[in-house]
């Protein structure tokens, strides 16, 4: 078995594989990233740091970009929604 | 000034892929300080991602072990977003400004998957086929899921086999080059026994995978993420219901700092001369951004590059053969994964462009520039900088790129303001 961490997303305890990025745990959670201007959920489009469409607010430092940071114990991410 | 990092290197590399890491390795010398700048959290770019560790027999194992062991420094999560000077860059990292001074440079900045608007492109689940894998790659769980793979380019069959070995359920491929056109790219592949054998690992592993040339996405929906697309070959269609759309119509330079730094260009990649040299003096170029050519070139020409930024001349030139070699194959490719023109006509006038100030095709089309589109659109004005609408926009409606100006990344303003140097005056006005 993979060694595990524990974070919070929009207060809710999840468990994912250690190495996760935060775009990788909102995807398991079947939780969109940010709302666009117009109101559409969004999730990541590029995974590598170009579109902005995974920016969430990470231990309280918004437009964090989900695809490049790695999920850590304790952190706690906030979707833009 | 608080919290401002600076750096000294002779030969400063900006990417951590195939061509940065290979640049290093080349460049790397007793007395001779080099550093590979990157904006990810470890090295190894898009195709090496998270593959170090794994595999010892992996290709990229052989690079890091000699990455490893040699004294070059590696600085990570650093988003490089203005040159104000010569020898001189500011990048963003999460402990605010740093300014990286350097003697030579080597760009290395690789590319990204061209994405082209459809019906429905927006909803979540839909991503690039690049992407996908570097979800998987950083720990999602595929098992059992339905994916479809679409758009175009080898990388589509690279991320199927890919898929398929971490158990997805991989319904089809969808190439959007016809078969006429893919023919002879294919042969040539096939004549390079090397590749031959890439080709046919991926052939084995794809046996159950439809691989259909000729067809591409028309319209995706689904409520609040993806449930199903419809592909066609332009008199058929198919809808297939699918938890993921893998979907990049192959591959875009990364040309933003090269432009940022005046480098001339043709095509839309960069330009260098035999020793990878741009035309700036001490500024060097490899990799994807002058040609899309994929791993081997990029290795080659990052060698070739470290070679000749450190004046090692004649190691450099022992390579130009093989070079010359990859360069072909690079344009043969470009040639075969040519896009269609039935893919201009995909948009509905409802269907969004851009992605960040969602701006619909309808507003777009009666425009007849990218200046006037911004100005009043505000498309391109967002977050991504049109990272994503103006490689779209380039090919929908023929407007051309234009000049790139600083910062040409979203900074936090407190990084901005930590910066005092007269360049950072430029910058403000800018903003």
């Amino acid at each position: 078995m993979p060694e595990t961490l524990t974070l919070t997303v929009n207060g809710q305890q999840l468990q994912v594989p250690s190495g996760a990025t935060v775009a990788v745990a909102l995807n398991i959670l079947g939780q969109p990233c940010r709302t666009s201007v117009s109101g559409q959920p969004r999730g990541p489009l590029c995974a590598m740091g170009i579109c902005y469409e995974c920016r969430v607010t990470i231990n309280g430092i918004a437009n964090r970009l989900a695809c490049q940071v790695l999920c850590t114990p304790g952190m706690e991410v906030q979707t833009i929604v | 000034m608080c919290n401002a990092h600076t750096h000294n290197y002779d030969v400063l590399i900006l990417g951590g892929g195939p061509a940065g890491i290979a640049a290093a390795s080349a460049a790397a010398a007793p007395h001779t300080s080099v550093a590979i700048v990157d904006e990810n959290p470890t090295l190894g770019g898009q195709i090496w991602r998270n593959s170090f560790a794994a595999d010892v027999s992996d290709p990229a194992a052989h690079w890091y072990q000699r990455i490893q062991h040699s004294p070059i420094t590696r600085l990570h999560d650093l988003r490089v977003f203005h040159a104000p000077s010569p020898g001189t860059l500011q990048a963003e990292a999460g402990n605010g400004l740093h300014t990286l001074h350097y003697k030579k440079l080597i760009l290395a900045t690789g590319a990204r998957e061209r994405f082209l608007p459809f019906p429905g492109w927006t909803l979540p689940n839909i991503m690039g086929a690049g992407a996908l894998q570097n979800m998987v790659k950083s720990g999602l769980p595929i098992t059992g899921k339905r994916i479809v793979i679409a758009g175009s380019g080898p990388l589509l069959i690279v991320v199927a086999a890919y898929l398929k070995k971490h158990h997805a359920r991989v319904i089809c491929i969808c190439e959007q080059a016809p078969l006429r056109q893919l023919l002879p790219f294919a042969k040539g592949v096939i004549t390079n026994t090397e590749k031959l054998s890439q080709a046919l690992q991926y052939r084995l592993q794809l046996l159950t995978v439809p691989y259909r040339a000729g067809w591409w996405p028309a319209i995706a929906r689904g409520q609040s993420q993806l449930e199903t697309i419809t592909v066609t070959d332009g008199a058929r269609r198919y809808i297939i219901p699918c938890d993921y759309l893998a979907c990049g119509f192959h591959l875009v330079p990364n040309i933003e700092l090269p432009s940022l730094l005046g480098c001339s260009q043709s095509n839309g990649f960069v330009k260098v001369d035999t020793t990878q040299q741009t035309s700036i003096p001490g500024i060097y170029a490899a990799g994807e951004i002058t040609g899309i050519g994929g791993l081997e070139k990029s290795i080659l020409e990052g060698t070739i590059a470290g070679y000749s930024a450190t004046g090692q001349s004649t190691a450099a030139q022992q390579l130009s053969a093989a070079r010359s070699k990859s360069l072909r194959f690079a344009s043969a490719m470009q040639r075969a994964f040519a896009l269609r023109p039935e893919l201009r006509r995909l948009p509905a006038p409802s269907t969004l462009v851009c992605r960040c100030e969602d701006v619909p095709h309808s507003h777009l089309v009666s425009h007849s520039s990218w200046r006037s589109a911004k100005l009043h659109t505000r498309c391109g004005m967002g977050s991504c900088q049109g990272r994503v609408c103006g490689t779209a926009t380039e090919f929908l409606y023929g407007w051309p790129s234009e000049s790139v100006r600083p910062p040409i990344l979203p900074v936090r303003l407190q990084t901005l303001a930590q910066a005092e140097d007269p360049a950072s005056q430029e910058l403000s006005t800018a903003i």
